[in-house]
């Protein structure tokens, strides 16, 4: 039973040292749970792992871990066993990152390999098969806000509060985070596709009149501090901060400008400090990485469009 | 009218799913409030100014301040009248995640696929939306199996967040069922959902909200026609 368990041999894992010990760290000893999941992770991840390019992140989170194992403290707070299953370029992902990271939980990053679906996440969110899963203690949260919200509950008393205490802020909320998803994203999703400069346009039309009615929303939500959620980062600086690195991708792309001081000032300015935000800075990817993974989408797409 | 200063206020429309769930809530956590029945051919000036980006009911208007949208009013009264039983939503942080969870599903796929239904002009189109619907019920009989804990409702004991999210549609599938012949809630495929429409229909914060069978049916024909009226008319 215990040799099935054991961590198959890679001698490469030893690449991976303990920052405080200078010890080879052993994967397999961060939970058993790891033990297990080793056979789901994915190629990518593993190999990302064995070349020594693992993240600050991960070298945080697996020092941080690693250390508890060995002073056998008692798990934290909301248990230790934290994973995210996600892909560094999906803003859905993102959010539920900025939210883990505002409550300053430690977790491991699971990168999904493009175009292809891990075991564990066909496991972990068979209805929808996407990403992101929060995977607490074994047990699987899917849909980005339902994670954030989830994130807010269980690391209740870890300052800041995601979402607001009154219940009639909270759904003021609710709502603006469900437009974001209901017509915002989806008309900025048109841009992309619109296949003549007339579609393409209109579409822009939708959104900047999208934009135009988040500013309103930051005017009511933040009552006249620096975000939706007052002095810190809440519920709705997430759901729509998370798209910034490629509406940024797309103003390099296309020349439009999405954020203008002139037509919604309070949000350039919002844009600016949301992305300098400790909790956004490193999950938030840089222009030119989405500049090029846009490119990459859009050949694609052409490529499947003209296949047809 | 309670739209001013004190009081609770649902603008809503009688045949609405989306209103019916605000009523059952609301009637589960014994609210007392003013029900204004909207026309949605000719918006009233009140409703316009309190949902002006959507334009929709149901609204719920609490001294004099609105929120919108269904399940976000639902969360809301749950937690406006949180010392008053039964919780809508479960206490735990990860049950709390599964309730959203089914209740978004409701929402993203199984709603679609039951109005797919109503749109289809082909027999052909009117099977495969059916199989959709279908399909989604079975994973709502697996959801209800993890959500009841082996009670008789997913929130437990007493109706609860995905219960309403999912009840207020059986209105409209029974209608459904009358002018069909088909059969939603087989007790064959999934059994656990077919005792809980009956235990749900029956239950008290339902029965006085919901619409009658006939009334039902009388107005899917009115759409049906209208439907069909301005698909000729092109």
């Amino acid at each position: 039973m215990m040799a099935s368990l054991a961590p198959p041999s890679n001698p490469s894992r030893n690449l991976v040292t303990n920052p405080r010990t200078k010890a080879p760290f052993q994967i397999a000893k961060t939970h058993p749970i790891s033990d297990l999941l080793l056979p789901f992770r994915s190629i990518h991840t593993q190999l990302k792992l064995s070349t020594g390019t693992t993240s600050e992140k991960r070298l945080t989170t697996a020092q941080a871990v690693s250390e508890r194992v060995e002073e056998g403290t008692t798990m934290a707070q909301g248990g230790e066993n934290v994973k995210l299953l996600g892909a560094w370029a999906s803003p859905f992902v993102i959010r539920t990152r900025i939210a883990l990271n505002l409550k300053g939980v430690d977790y491991e990053f699971l990168e999904e390999v493009f175009g292809v679906k891990s075991e564990l996440l066909l496991e972990s969110n068979p209805v929808y098969k996407k990403i992101p899963v929060l995977i607490h203690d074994g047990k699987p949260v899917c849909e980005s806000m339902i994670i954030v919200q989830y994130i807010d509950e269980v690391w209740a008393t870890k300052a800041p509060a995601i979402l607001p205490a009154d219940p009639y802020d909270r759904a003021l909320h609710r709502f603006w985070a469900y437009y974001v998803d209901d017509k915002l994203f989806p008309s900025v999703s048109a841009i992309s596709r619109a296949q003549t400069e007339e579609a393409k346009a209109e579409a822009m039309e939708q959104v900047f009149a999208g934009l135009k009615l988040l500013e309103e929303a930051f005017q009511k939500c933040s009552k006249g501090k620096g975000f939706f959620g007052g002095d810190t980062i809440g519920y709705v600086d997430i759901a729509l901060g998370c798209i910034l690195a490629w509406l940024k991708a797309t103003e390099n792309m296309t020349g439009i400008k999405f954020f203008d001081e002139a037509k919604t000032p309070l949000l350039a300015q919002w844009v600016e400090r949301f992305c300098a935000n400790d909790a956004v800075r490193g999950v938030m990817p840089e222009t030119d990485k989405m500049v090029e993974f846009a490119k990459m989408l859009q050949a694609k797409f052409k490529a499947a469009a003209s296949a047809k | 009218m309670a739209t001013a200063e004190k009081g609770v206020a649902l603008l809503d429309v009688w045949v609405s799913p989306f209103g019916q769930r605000c009523r059952i809530a609301l009637a589960e956590k014994a609210v007392e409030y003013e029900y204004s029945e909207q026309n949605l051919a000719d918006k009233s000036p009140l409703l316009l100014k309190v949902n002006p980006i959507h334009k929709k009911i149901p609204v719920l208007i609490h001294d004099g301040k609105p929120v919108c949208e269904s399940m976000i009013i639902v969360q809301y009264i749950d937690e406006v009248w949180a010392t008053k039983a039964p919780a809508i939503l479960p206490a735990d942080p990860y049950d709390r995640a599964l309730h959203r969870f089914w209740a978004y599903y409701v929402d993203d796929k199984l709603f679609p696929s039951v109005s797919a239904i109503s749109r289809a002009q082909t027999e052909e189109a009117k099977a495969e939306a059916m199989e959709q619907v279908f399909a989604g019920l079975k994973l709502l009989e697996e959801a209800f199996q993890k959500c009841s804990k082996g009670k008789g409702f997913f929130g437990g004991d007493t109706i609860g967040y995905v219960d309403i999210a999912l009840g207020c549609i059986l209105a409209w599938l029974k209608a459904t069922e009358n002018m069909t012949g088909i059969k939603f809630f087989d007790e064959a495929k999934t059994p656990l959902l077919a005792q809980w429409v009956e235990r749900f229909c029956a239950n008290d914060a339902v029965r006085g909200v919901v619409p009658e069978t006939d009334k039902m049916v009388e107005f899917a024909k009115m759409l049906q026609a209208k439907f069909k009226a301005a698909a000729s008319a092109k």
